[in-house]
């Protein structure tokens, strides 16, 4: 994606998001039970949305780049992956401002809650190996490893959880996904849309910087081992 | 060599400079023992809560040590590159994988009988009540540490990789290992293999699931570009 495009993917998202705030804010009515607190859901879920959509792309960058050896699949993988840990994180912390004043407690052993903190863990492993490598080639291969072995993990981590809670008490009460008036559904759609939007932006955005990464690294090395040839272009 | 005489031969080799040098298990015992008096420390002295505990904290006990293990076994493959011996072989990556995790799994489980014995020792707590459900649920659950870990302790054994990198990894991606070994233990201690099932049943499709990726994917760790 060229600069222009990526600027046009900025100001539509800025449009859509400003348009999800309206909506969600308030053109969108208080719930009967939850009064305000229900705005919440029009973050928590695009956000955990966005989250699992971001590790469905690395797990696929990930298989892509072990079948193809094309980095360009790996970068992708890197940037999604950072994404996918940002808006993890944005979902507990949401989900935890919400219940607070709805279950009265900050965390509980919640299956959706504790997968999610799990699947937080596992993708900061995830970055925090793209760190330890030492060449390129051996931080793409480690990483879409763990790219796959992670993902595939998700759902055993997920029923794993659910047993384990539905022995001790019945399933968490859901945060009700109460019966949406239509302005609601409009809302929750407008941030799903705008989350998704925001994700590809960043996304775009991060491998625009990857690009600049790498071009900056390759001219730094072409002068440090041709200073000749270095001096040539500068002064050309 | 076809994948598993090579996996055979890896695991013996394995097995054989564990029991000369004792440097995996050898330290990881003394660890064990370490682990389970702290927690009897922080926890203790009161029976009732040391009895709640026990499954758990043996388990905990051995993840940590799986660590340790796991460390010690890749650290004798970096030095002096021994790793590249492997790729040198001619042999299938997989069996090499198939190999250092079928000898984990034995380091680990000679390991866990000293960890049940001690836990039962310190925490008051027979263990024998169904002994084949408890034989079930630490080799299952051990299988899982072993396959995860054999993956991804070449990765936390690079030169650059501090003692942190490991369990970032391994402690969230074998937490369905810590959460239904704890659970089939309790129940194997309480006699109800009932209720016992389904968590050996949740270890083993870990198990299976984690062998098929780790045969699959083992190549692009091992491999030199």
């Amino acid at each position: 994606m060229g600069r222009r495009g990526l600027r046009a993917l900025g100001i539509l998202t800025l449009a859509v998001s400003a348009a999800s705030a309206l909506a969600s804010l308030i053109v969108s009515p208080p719930d009967a039970q939850q009064g305000d607190l229900v705005r919440l859901m029009y973050v928590h879920v695009p956000s955990a949305w966005v989250a699992y959509l971001a590790f469905t792309v690395v797990f696929v960058c990930s298989v892509a780049y072990l079948r193809s050896g094309r980095t360009r699949w790996d970068r992708l993988a890197a940037a999604s992956a950072e994404v996918g840990v940002l808006f993890t994180a944005l979902t507990i912390v949401v989900g935890s401002i919400w219940a607070k004043p709805v279950w009265g407690t900050w965390w509980s052993w919640d299956p959706r809650l504790t997968t999610t903190a799990i699947l937080f863990l596992i993708y900061v492993g995830y970055l925090t190996v793209r760190r330890l490598a030492e060449t390129p080639g051996r931080r793409a291969r480690w990483s879409a490893v763990i790219g796959i072995v992670g993902f595939v993990d998700v759902p055993i981590v997920h029923l794993s959880v659910r047993w384990w809670r539905s022995l001790h008490q019945p399933p968490a009460r859901l945060i009700g996904v109460p019966d949406l008036a239509p302005s609601m559904g409009l809302a929750l759609v407008l941030g799903l849309v705008a989350f998704t939007l925001i994700f590809v932006y960043l996304v775009a955005l991060r491998l625009r910087v990857a690009r600049m990464e790498e071009r900056a690294f390759h001219e730094a090395l072409a002068t440090a081992m041709y200073p000749d040839r270095g001096e040539v272009v500068r002064h050309g | 060599m076809t994948l598993f005489p090579a996996a055979r031969a890896v695991a013996i080799k394995d097995l054989t400079v564990e029991i000369r040098a004792r440097r995996a298990v050898g330290a990881a015992a003394p660890f064990v023992g370490t682990v389970l008096v702290s927690f009897g420390l922080a926890l203790g002295p009161g029976r009732t809560l040391l009895h709640q505990v026990a499954p758990g904290v043996l388990w905990l006990s051995v993840l940590f040590a799986s660590v340790l293990t796991v460390r010690h076994g890749w650290a004798a493959e970096m030095e002096d590159d021994a790793v590249e011996a492997f790729v040198l072989a001619g042999m299938d990556d997989a069996s090499v994988f198939l190999g250092k995790a079928a000898a984990l799994t034995i380091e680990l489980l000679a390991l866990e009988i000293f960890t049940v014995l001690l836990t039962s020792l310190l925490f008051d707590r027979s263990f024998l009540g169904q002994p084949l459900l408890l034989l079930a649920a630490l080799i299952l659950g051990t299988i899982g540490l072993s396959v995860v870990g054999s993956l991804f302790g070449l990765v936390a054994s690079s030169p650059r990789a501090g003692d942190g990198s490991l369990p970032l990894l391994l402690l969230p991606l074998a937490s369905p290992v810590l959460l239904a070994g704890v659970q089939a233990t309790g129940y194997a201690i309480a006699g109800q293999p009932g209720r016992a099932g389904p968590w050996l049943g949740l270890l083993s499709a870990f198990d299976l699931t984690f062998l098929a990726v780790g045969i699959v994917v083992f190549e692009h760790l091992l491999e030199e570009r």
